[in-house]
């Protein structure tokens, strides 16, 4: 049974890395739990709940001396030393922007898991810590944003006035872009929303916003449900939207990250400048660059022309108890599936891409970056289907003309150059054929059989032509016009009283 | 009896046109369920008024003559005896063959068509001089429509009744075989015009069979609906041949309607399975033997009668999608009872149909029309797909390829682009199966797989009867 130890953060650092609930579902997995004493004080989570659920209370030294180590931040050098040979760490890491750290952490024979590498897949959702954190950030900086507006979000007729809603542009509809589109809308603003992604379109529609496209001849497929670098042209026409919507807008919110590469700068001094007094921008991009320019990471700016800019870094942190609650149950939900046996030991699976993936340090040696994980957010197959059937269709009706032109010249040739009676013949085989097409074309798709089996009787009408030879002075040929009327008339007979016995068993509901 | 004489081709000319009108307002009948019955009504009297005015013709022309009475003779006999067997096999039918029965029907127009052929190369009424070649090149036409149907149609019923393999044949080199056929044809009727030779016709003849058995069967099981309704547009083509053949308005008329609305059938069901009308017709599906190079596999999950009786019991919405695997159990009764129960508690029940659900289009509307579930009730793949997300069971009973997610989310899959009913979007899926084996396409269906799917493994009726139980 394996011991697990719970690190109180340092200070900057609100979160916790597992709360009372959590605490019991890692003991229900068969671990031991000891929390530092007044981990959870920030996350207002006493020690004395820690030891309802079941763990024990130590002291830091003794934390820190577990098999397994759970921590929300990553660890700094000095608490690496505290780490026993042979330890697991697990918490963020930002592995693609830190190597310096994995290098430290790749000594005597310690392993890490970073919970921020978590692939983008569907199974591995519940643990993707990122998109709960996200989640929470978005939340949170409409709050954040609300608390320096100095107006309602709402729109209201009251006896002192009318008061027109707030309106809200949240550039990038990620999961923090949609938390926030949702948590603006239903507060009551105008909500719109830009994201180099079309497919987004239905989400933002969904949760209350109004999507804004770039129109521009580029499409954006993103295969591992993260946001792509965007092209030239692409970003010019943005930028006009950018431009065009902050004169307009009141509270801008940009989320617009790139993994592994600076923020993505969106709002220009210019855009910021033609603000209106009063308004607010809230840069959750700021830790990365930030994505509007004279936004400051961890810090509120307020503009010579009274825009209210912030920078805050540590968003879902201002929620502690809840972004506590879901980083804790994302890592419970990481335990579940590296304690396959329930039994408090911790057991690494390879084999497994998720597995494979968070694992940046594995018995001392790195194994940063893992081999790419290839996940479609988007539906790709329609994608790819779409123009190639286009295509299809565009030749097909070429093809149509050509025939149509080829029959009509056919036709034409036949009746001009053939003798009596085929013309007429020609023209009563050619309406009918158009006739038959028109009668059919609208038929209930229940009833498809019972019209096969009806015009199977019909076509027992060739028992008109074996009729008309029955009389004729040749005993083989009226023989064999003999047995083709048996034949027919089995078909004629057969056919209707089958769709008979069909149609009479099709009854309406509710009679 | 002079003067019935000179007006029986008049009178038989007028009922014509007429019944000609009347099959029109047939098939037009036909298209709703309100005037399905009416439609047959206006078919039967067609036929009826077409059949007494050729006798009648026939009777006029040479009541005098001692062949023709042989011919009258003839002419009782093989009705009765037509109505007979076609009566009977009608009334003793199961639903659930209906497609053999049908493909065997053709095959009858087909013969009629070689045979009426073959009588117009033995005995000449009398054709002028100038249309001898036309009336040898319409002889040949006539045949070889008639021979493909004949075999083609056969070849199609042994499949449907499992009497042979449904597996697509393979020849070396088929489609040149198919082409190969044509231009013999073409230069055999050439041939003919210029030398008419019993010889020939023979020829003609055994290479028109030969082809239509090459065709269908080079046709895979699961394009079976599309085959019996091309066959049955073949069989209108044979008859309009006949017409022409024998100088007679009504069969082409006739022949063309049943003709050119079987090929537009055909066309419609071509479309739902999204695949090209030409390599049907052609016999050429089934060239790119689906490749499962990486096959989405992975756990199923099991589940028993008591357990989903549990969860339809707390169900708002349910949504049943039969397939040919219904109707082979025969659980269209336990399972028109299951939606009956369920109706009952005032749980939404609804059918939804696939246009290619069965091995004949319409077949699943036709049984569940025979187990009594009212027809309001039975939705078509457009007009339910958009609810799957707000179902909360659906139960696949005997259906895989149409459910099949990689049709819609695999584009390298062998039926990707292939509408299918989006059943998975439902908050649970029940499968009713026999084994894990994959559907008609041979394709592997990654739904089994997902997370809100289980899997019911067993008889389907048996499965529906034990769920009723436990209700």
């Amino acid at each position: 049974m394996m011991k697990i130890g719970v690190i109180k953060e340092q200070a900057g650092e609100t979160r916790v890395s597992a709360t009372p609930t959590t605490v019991k579902a890692i003991i229900d997995l068969g671990y031991q739990v000891i929390v530092e004493s007044q981990a959870g004080l920030l996350s207002t989570f006493p020690d004395s709940a820690y030891v309802e659920a079941g763990a024990t209370i130590g002291s830091t030294k003794e934390a820190w001396a577990s098999q397994v180590v759970l921590k929300v931040a990553a660890p700094t050098d000095e608490e690496i030393n505290h780490l026993s040979d042979n330890a697991i760490i697990v918490s963020l890491m930002t592995p693609s922007l830190r190597p310096e750290l994995l290098e430290s952490l790749a000594t005597r024979g310690i392993t890490a898991l970073a919970l921020d590498a978590v692939p983008r897949i569907s199974r591995a959702q519940s643990m993707d810590v990122l998109s709960s954190m996200a989640n929470i950030a978005g939340y949170r900086a409409v709050i954040e944003a609300a608390h320096e507006f100095g107006r309602f979000f709402t729109g209201q007729v009251t006896a002192a006035g009318k008061v027109p809603p707030a309106k809200v542009l949240v550039a990038g509809a990620g999961v923090a872009g949609l938390a926030a589109i949702g948590a603006a809308s239903s507060l009551g603003s105008i909500v719109r929303a830009t994201d180099p992604r079309p497919e987004v379109a239905d989400q933002v529609k969904s949760i209350g916003g109004t999507y804004l496209a770039v129109e521009v001849a580029e499409k954006m497929e993103s295969s591992d449900g993260y946001a792509k670098a965007t092209s030239e042209d692409y970003d010019k026409r943005a930028a006009e939207i950018y431009s065009e919507q902050a004169a307009d807008v009141d509270i801008i919110i940009t989320t617009a990250l790139i993994p592994g590469r600076p923020a993505p700068k969106l709002i220009t001094a210019k855009d910021v400048a033609s603000m209106k007094s009063g308004s607010v921008i809230v840069d959750m991009a700021a830790a990365q660059g930030g994505n509007v320019e004279g936004s400051v990471a961890g810090q509120k700016v307020v503009t010579s022309n009274g825009v209210t800019i912030i920078g805050y870094t540590d968003l879902p942190g201002r929620l502690p108890a809840q972004a506590s609650q879901l980083f804790g149950t994302n890592l419970v939900n990481l335990l579940k599936l590296i304690t396959p046996e329930k039994n408090g030991e911790l057991t690494l699976d390879f084999e497994d891409i998720v597995q494979r993936s968070v694992t940046v340090v594995k018995d001392g040696s790195i194994t940063w970056p893992p081999p790419p994980v290839q996940v479609s957010a988007a539906p790709v197959a329609a994608k790819v289907a779409a123009p190639v059937v286009k295509e299809q269709k565009t030749m097909s009706t070429k093809r149509r003309g050509g025939l149509y032109a080829l029959g009509i010249t056919a036709l034409f040739l036949i009746c001009a150059f053939a003798p009596a009676p085929l013309p007429q013949h020609f023209l009563v085989l050619t309406l009918s054929v158009v006739i038959g097409f028109y009668v059919i074309g609208k038929v209930h798709h229940a009833l498809h059989t019972p019209l096969m089996s009806v015009t199977n009787a019909i076509s027992g009408i060739i028992v008109v032509g074996a009729l008309l030879q029955l009389t004729t002075p040749n005993l083989a040929v009226q023989i064999l016009a003999g047995v083709a009327v048996t034949l027919a008339s089995i078909n004629i007979f057969g056919g209707f009283a089958v769709t008979r016995r069909m149609l009479n068993m099709f009854s309406k509901g509710g009679k | 009896m002079e003067s019935l004489l000179t007006i029986a081709p008049m009178l038989a000319t007028a009922a014509y046109i007429v019944s000609s009108l009347l099959f029109i307002l047939s098939l037009a009948g036909l298209s709703k369920h309100e005037s399905a019955k009416g439609g047959i009504v206006y078919g039967v009297s067609g036929m009826a008024l077409a059949l007494v005015a050729t006798t009648f013709l026939a009777v006029t022309s040479g009541w005098n003559d001692p062949a023709a009475q042989v011919g009258l003779i003839l002419l009782v006999v093989g009705l009765i005896i037509g109505a007979a067997i076609g009566l009977w096999r009608a009334r003793v039918v199961e639903m659930t063959g209906m497609p053999e029965l049908i493909a065997i029907l053709h095959s009858f127009v087909g013969v009629a068509a070689v045979l009426i052929g073959w009588n117009g190369a033995l005995y000449d009424t009398g054709t002028p001089e100038n249309l001898l070649g036309i009336h040898h090149a319409e002889i040949f036409i006539g045949v070889f429509i008639g021979g493909v149907t004949f075999t083609g149609s056969i070849v199609a019923n042994l499949k449907l009744s499992a009497k042979i393999s449904s597996k697509p044949l393979m020849l070396p080199g088929k489609n040149l075989l198919n082409v190969g056929a044509l231009v013999g044809f073409i230069g055999l009727t050439v041939w003919y015009v210029i030398t008419p030779d019993i010889g020939l016709l023979i020829a003609v003849t055994v290479l028109s069979l030969a082809l239509g058995w090459h065709l269908v069967a080079s046709i895979g099981g699961g394009d079976m609906p599309v085959v019996v309704s091309m066959l049955n547009s073949y069989s209108g083509w044979a008859a309009a041949a006949a017409g022409f053949l024998l100088n007679n308005d009504l069969l082409i008329v006739t022949g063309a309607l049943v003709g050119s609305s079987g090929a537009y059938l055909s066309y419609i069901m071509c479309k739902a399975m999204n695949r090209s009308f030409i390599s049907v017709i052609a016999g050429g599906f089934g060239i790119a033997a689906p490749s499962a190079a990486d096959e989405e596999t992975g756990e199923h999950r099991e589940t028993d009668a008591a357990a989903v009786a549990e969860l339809l019991r707390n169900a708002t919405s349910v949504v049943i999608t039969p397939g040919y695997g219904m109707a082979v159990a025969q659980a269209q009764y336990p399972v028109a009872d299951l939606a009956a129960r369920l109706r009952e508690k005032g749980v939404n029940v609804r059918f939804g149909i696939h246009p290619v659900a069965g091995r004949l289009p319409g077949h699943m509307n036709v049984l569940l029309a025979e187990a009594k579930v009212p027809y309001d009730i039975v939705d078509e793949m457009d007009e339910i797909n958009d609810d799957f997300a707000t179902t909360s069971v659906v139960l696949v009973i005997g259906a895989n390829d149409t459910v099949n997610p990689a049709a819609a989310e695999d584009p390298t899959s062998p039926i990707a682009g292939m509408p299918v009913l989006r059943v998975w979007e439902a908050e649970n899926v029940i499968v009713f199966k026999r084994s894990m084996a994959s559907g008609y396409a041979g394709v592997q269906n990654p739904l089994f797989f997902r997370e809100n799917a289980a899997m019911l493994f067993g008889d389907a009726k048996q499965k529906v009867e034990d769920i009723l139980r436990a209700l």
